[in-house]
């Protein structure tokens, strides 16, 4: 496995740094509920040498589960309700190995605003150092961060798209009603929108409401 | 008067009854204060975003309060409560299964929170003696009245609520899906999740908060002390504002009013809002109802005003259950977080609390009355008394 690895022939046993080859062991496991976000974290956790992500989806028997993997650190959205049971571990110190959230370390405030700020959240079970987590919790902020930003350009992409669908209908009932050229029905709704200082599309949905009121 | 707009974290729950209309109906704004109510999904994140200062206020379990106060099972963050936004409110609702086992083994009035403890002790034992598996019953954070109140009721019965039943936390919204799917046999948790469960014909409410503590603040108006430092004037128009909407909460003819705002921040009906607020609550889906006038108070009676001897009584409890050791600084650090000071301070003098609330401020369905001054001997009492105990350790 390990000859095989690309560049590692040329490699003298010491260029891999020791902590980077003890932090390929971690044990990581994503609470998501969002598949396609669990999925571009666990990505970016393999990309970075993590070999041991799991993720979990459901909330249904969430501590039996993590129990059961026992990882080392558990990233959570913070939009999962399901944060709340995670607190319980706290108490049940007894059965498993104690994590402790990411907060408990408060000297570095920055990150842990910034990780707020991206919706994520880290607990980080047993005496693990936190210097070996601030990588993972950096790659989970601009993860989350570059997901929100593909959700924000999804969402613009389908406005626009419903937008062009009115401004087609609107250029349509101008076409038909006065027997306009689709050009000349789109520069008629231009102009509109240019002299009632309005965008286009909102004078397109006036003229498909003013059609409804005709019919 | 205000730096800007202020950004105010809840739970949406019927008890953020007096925070909800304070924004919504206008008592806010008549004191120039802007705000942005934050819903939030889990009480891990209301603390989180206080601590750190993305929140300046929130309405807050007021063990989490005390907690957080303390350091304990978190970073310490000195948080205050200057405003109690609602005292009791919960109740204990069983799956009608466990209704059926309790009724079939109870010895008295089930409505007796006593009989029913027992009751339960012995389906516990039942189910011990045939290898069954413990019952599961929910509750919504370690440090909360939902706990603790579980945790006193089934006590009082015998039972070791560490050893003989499995107490897990569930997200409130999650509650009546657990409950459905048998995941828990039963739940402590606020309004309107119990009532949701009674409609859905799958929850039965066993008893009401109130019938196992007659006086406990449920939840507070919390701030960091240091922010509350830095910005008195501010702090002090947002008791006042408070105090104006629970006094407005409290006025019967306000309820349709009231329980519209709530229905319309909590995605829940009116009617069902309205069931908590006034204490007529069904209590199973055959449509009997149980009515008390203590379900759920706001502002009535010096509720609103924040009382040591409840932070006192969270912190009594946090010893009970194992949460921290006892010590003489961390119980003046508790009774200090609750502020009836700043209180007094922004809306004057109240009239003393009348007749008819518990004379130690707490009133619990067993064992003697509650003294802050001896919280030692309080912990004790609950040692010596464990009725029931030896005979389900040798079950086990």
């Amino acid at each position: 496995m390990v000859e095989s690895r690309k560049g590692s022939v040329s490699a003298s046993p010491g260029s891999q740094p020791q902590g980077g080859q003890r932090d390929s062991s971690l044990k990581i496991v994503i609470v998501d509920e969002s598949p396609i976000r669990a999925a571009i974290l666990e990505d970016g956790l393999r990309e970075a040498g993590f070999t041991q992500v799991q993720r979990i989806a459901e909330t249904h028997n969430l501590l039996v589960r993590i129990y059961a993997i026992d990882p080392d650190v558990i990233l959570i959205d913070l939009e999962s309700p399901s944060r709340d049971m995670l607190e319980q571990m706290f108490q049940m110190s007894r059965a498993v190995k104690r994590p402790v959230a990411m907060f408990v370390d408060q000297s570095d405030t920055a990150s842990i605003q910034a990780a707020v700020d991206a919706g994520v959240s880290a607990y980080i079970v047993g005496g693990l150092k936190k210097e070996r987590i601030t990588s993972i919790l950096d790659l989970c902020i601009s993860r989350f961060n570059a997901f929100h930003r593909l959700q924000t350009e999804l969402d613009q992409a389908k406005d626009a798209l419903d937008e062009r669908k009115v401004i087609d209908r609107a250029k349509g009932v101008l076409m038909k009603a006065k027997k306009y050229s689709e050009e000349e029905a789109y520069a008629l709704l231009r102009k509109t929108a240019m002299n009632e200082n309005k965008k286009i599309v909102d004078i397109a949905q006036s003229v498909l409401t003013a059609a409804e009121l005709f019919k | 008067m205000t730096a800007g707009k202020l950004r105010i974290g809840y739970i949406p729950l019927v008890d953020a009854a007096a925070l909800i209309v304070a924004v919504d109906l206008g008592f806010m704004a008549a004191q120039n204060l802007d705000v942005e109510l934050v819903r939030e999904v889990s009480w891990s994140n209301v603390r989180d975003k206080l601590n750190i200062g993305l929140f300046d206020a929130a309405h807050l379990l007021a063990p989490v309060a005390v907690a957080s106060s303390l350091g304990i099972g978190h970073v310490r963050v000195p948080i205050i409560a200057p405003f109690s936004l609602g005292l009791n409110g919960n109740a204990i609702t069983v799956s009608p299964r466990l209704f059926a086992a309790l009724e079939s083994r109870a010895e008295g009035d089930i409505t007796d929170p006593h009989v029913s403890a027992l009751a339960l002790a012995r389906v516990v034992e039942d189910r011990k003696s045939r290898n069954a598996e413990p019952l599961n019953f929910g509750m919504t954070f370690p440090f909360s009245h939902h706990n603790y109140q579980l945790r006193y009721w089934m006590a009082a019965g015998g039972i070791d609520p560490d050893e003989d039943v499995r107490l897990v936390v569930l997200p409130p919204p999650y509650m009546v899906e657990s409950l459905t799917n048998g995941h828990v046999d039963g739940f402590c948790v606020g309004a309107p999740w119990n009532s949701v469960a009674v409609d859905a014909g799958i929850g039965r409410i066993l008893h009401f908060g109130c019938e196992i503590q007659s006086r406990v603040t449920e939840k507070v108006f919390a701030v960091r002390e240091k922010w509350a430092g830095e910005n008195p004037e501010t702090l002090a128009a947002l008791i006042r504002a408070l105090a104006a909407a629970a006094a407005f909460v409290e006025t019967p003819e306000n309820l349709t009013a009231v329980a519209d705002a709530i229905a319309n921040r909590l995605d829940v009906t009116a009617e069902i809002a309205a069931r908590a607020l006034t204490g007529n609550l069904k209590v199973a889906v055959d449509g009997t109802v149980r009515a008390t006038d203590r379900y759920l108070m706001i502002g009535r009676n010096g509720a609103a005003r924040p009382d040591p001897v409840q932070a006192a009584w969270i912190y009594a409890q946090i010893v009970r259950w194992g949460q921290a050791p006892l010590s003489d600084e961390s119980l003046a650090l508790a009774q200090a977080s609750f502020r009836p000071d700043l209180y007094d301070a922004a809306v004057g003098t109240s009239p003393p609390v009348g007749p008819g609330e518990p004379g130690d401020g707490i009133g619990g369905f067993i064992g003697m009355p509650f003294d802050p001054a001896d919280i030692a001997g309080h912990l004790a009492s609950w040692r010596r008394n464990k009725p029931g105990k030896p005979k389900l350790s040798v079950v086990r």
